[in-house]
C-alpha cells in the first residue's frame, strides 16, 4: 500500500481518546451533511452533527463510531475529530447553566455579598497552624 | 491486675481502627491509579484542541475572538474553585482555599468584587459559610466525572464573561505532581494565555462549514471546558493520593499507639505476676 494514500486520524473526547490509527477513508456527519474524506483532502473544518463516523482501514476493514457530534478538523494526512461527550444545543447549555446557578443560590439560603476575607483567612490560619502542630508532632515519635 | 482489661479492649479497638484506615489506604490507592489512567484519557483532546487552535491563530488572524483579548480595566473577576467531594485527604482543600483567598484578597484589595462558581462539596460549603458570591455549583461529580456535568456551571462564568460582568476568570485547583505532592494552583483561564505557541512553516487557511465564527466560538468554548474538565479529573487524583497518604500515615500512627499500650500491658501483666511470686515466697517463709 501506498504511504501516500493514507492518512492519520484521531477520535477523541475530553473524557477518552475513541480511535488513534492509520485509514484510507472517512465519513463523518458534518453540518451541511454526510462528507467522506480522502487523503489529500484540502484543509477543512466544520462542525458535527450527532451521528456516525466510519473509517476504513488499509485491508478494507470498516470501523464505526457514534460521535454526538462536535469538530472536523481535515489537513491533507492528518483528521482530528472532537467529539462532543452530550448531546449540545443552545438551550440544553442553557438548561444546563440555569440548573447549576438554581443549586449554588439554595445553598446558600442567606445570600449576603459582603465576602469576609479576613475572617475566611484567620479561620485558614487556624487550619494550617493546626496541621502543621500534627506534622510535627508527629517527626517527634 | 487492674488496668490490664482495660488495656486490652483499648489495643482491639486501635486495631480495628487500623484496619479500616488500611482498609482506606487500599481504596483510595487503587481509585488514585484510576483517576491518572482518566487523566491522561484526557490529555489527547486538550492537546488536538490545542493544535487546531494554534494552526487558527495563524491561518485567520483577523477574527480575533473575545477570549483572547485583554481587557484594560478589571472591575470583577470571576473564580472556578475546583475541590473534593469528600473530606479525609489531609490539606489538599485547605492549601487549595488558602491559595484561592489568597489571590481573592489581592483583587479584594483592589476593590474588585469577585464571583465564584463552586465546584465540588467542600467548595460549596467553604464558600457560603463565607458569603462570599457563589452564582454556580456543581458538585458530587463522584469518581468519574463526566463533562456533561461541568457544562451548565462553566456556561454560567462564561456567560457573565460574555456580557461584561466579570472581566477575567481564573482556575483554582491542585495539580497532580507525584504521589506525594500535589500543588494549589491559580491558572487565568481567561483572556486565554500562550495556545499560540506552535509554529507554522506555512501560511493556508481552511475551508469552513458552515462558517468560520461559530467554529471558532465552539472551539473556544470547547477548549474551556476541556481544561475545567481536566482540572477537575485531575484534582481528583490528586484528592485520592492524598487520602492514601493520610490513612497512611493514620495506619502509621495506629500502629505506634498499640505499640505502646502493648509495652504498658506486658508492663502491667509482669508487675502483678512479680507481686504474685512475692506474696508466695512470704507466705511459705511464714509458714515454715
Amino acid at each position: 500500500m501506498n504511504m501516500a494514500m493514507t492518512m492519520h486520524v484521531d477520535i477523541v473526547s475530553a473524557e477518552i481518546e475513541i480511535f488513534s490509527g492509520t485509514v484510507t477513508e472517512l465519513y463523518a456527519p458534518a453540518e451541511m451533511g454526510e462528507v467522506g474524506i480522502m487523503p489529500r483532502h484540502a484543509p477543512l473544518l466544520s462542525t458535527m452533527k450527532p451521528g456516525e463516523v466510519r473509517v476504513v482501514d488499509q485491508h478494507g476493514d470498516t470501523q464505526s463510531f457514534f460521535v454526538n457530534g462536535g469538530i472536523l478538523e481535515v489537513q491533507p494526512h492528518v483528521v482530528t475529530i472532537l467529539s462532543d461527550t452530550a448531546v449540545r444545543a443552545a438551550d440544553l447549555d442553557e438548561a444546563a447553566a440555569l440548573e447549576a446557578k438554581a443549586k449554588a443560590e439554595a445553598a446558600m439560603a442567606d445570600k449576603k455579598t459582603d465576602y469576609d476575607f479576613a475572617r475566611a483567612k484567620v479561620e485558614l490560619m487556624e487550619a494550617m497552624a493546626q496541621l502543621e502542630t500534627i506534622n510535627k508532632l508527629r517527626k517527634r515519635k | 491486675m487492674a488496668g490490664a482489661k482495660e488495656i486490652r479492649s483499648k489495643i482491639g479497638s486501635v486495631k480495628n481502627t487500623q484496619k479500616i484506615t488500611k482498609a482506606m489506604e487500599m481504596v483510595a490507592a487503587s481509585k488514585m491509579r484510576k483517576a491518572q489512567d482518566r487523566m491522561r484519557a484526557a490529555r489527547p483532546y486538550a492537546e488536538k484542541i490545542n493544535n487546531v487552535l494554534a494552526h487558527l491563530s495563524q491561518a485567520h488572524p483577523e477574527y480575533k475572538h473575545p477570549y483572547l483579548s485583554e481587557r484594560e480595566q478589571v472591575k470583577r473577576v470571576g473564580y472556578i474553585v475546583v475541590s473534593t467531594d469528600r473530606g479525609l485527604c489531609g490539606g489538599l482543600n485547605t492549601n487549595m482555599f488558602k491559595a484561592a483567598v489568597v489571590d481573592m484578597a489581592e483583587w479584594d484589595a483592589k476593590d474588585v468584587e469577585v464571583d465564584v462558581c463552586a465546584i465540588g462539596k467542600k467548595s460549596v460549603g467553604f464558600f457560603s459559610r463565607f458569603k462570599a458570591t457563589v452564582v454556580a455549583q456543581a458538585s458530587n461529580l463522584g469518581d468519574t466525572p463526566s463533562m456533561e456535568e461541568l457544562i451548565g456551571a462553566v456556561k454560567v462564568m462564561l456567560d457573565a464573561y460574555d456580557e461584561g460582568r466579570i472581566d477575567r476568570l481564573y482556575l483554582v485547583s491542585n495539580d497532580f505532581v507525584n504521589t506525594m505532592t500535589q500543588e494549589a494552583n491559580v491558572h487565568q483561564l481567561v483572556p486565554v494565555k500562550g495556545i499560540m505557541d506552535e509554529e507554522l512553516t506555512h501560511h493556508w487557511d481552511y475551508i469552513y462549514e458552515p462558517e468560520s465564527k461559530p467554529i471558532i466560538d465552539g472551539l473556544m468554548l470547547r477548549f474551556i471546558e476541556s481544561q475545567v474538565y481536566r482540572s477537575v479529573v485531575e484534582n481528583i487524583a490528586c484528592e485520592m493520593s492524598a487520602r492514601m497518604m493520610a490513612m497512611k500515615s493514620a495506619t502509621d500512627n495506629a500502629g505506634d499507639i498499640i505499640k505502646e499500650l502493648q509495652t504498658i500491658y506486658n508492663k502491667a501483666r509482669q508487675a502483678a505476676i512479680t507481686q504474685e511470686i512475692s506474696e508466695i515466697v512470704s507466705g511459705a517463709a511464714a509458714v515454715s
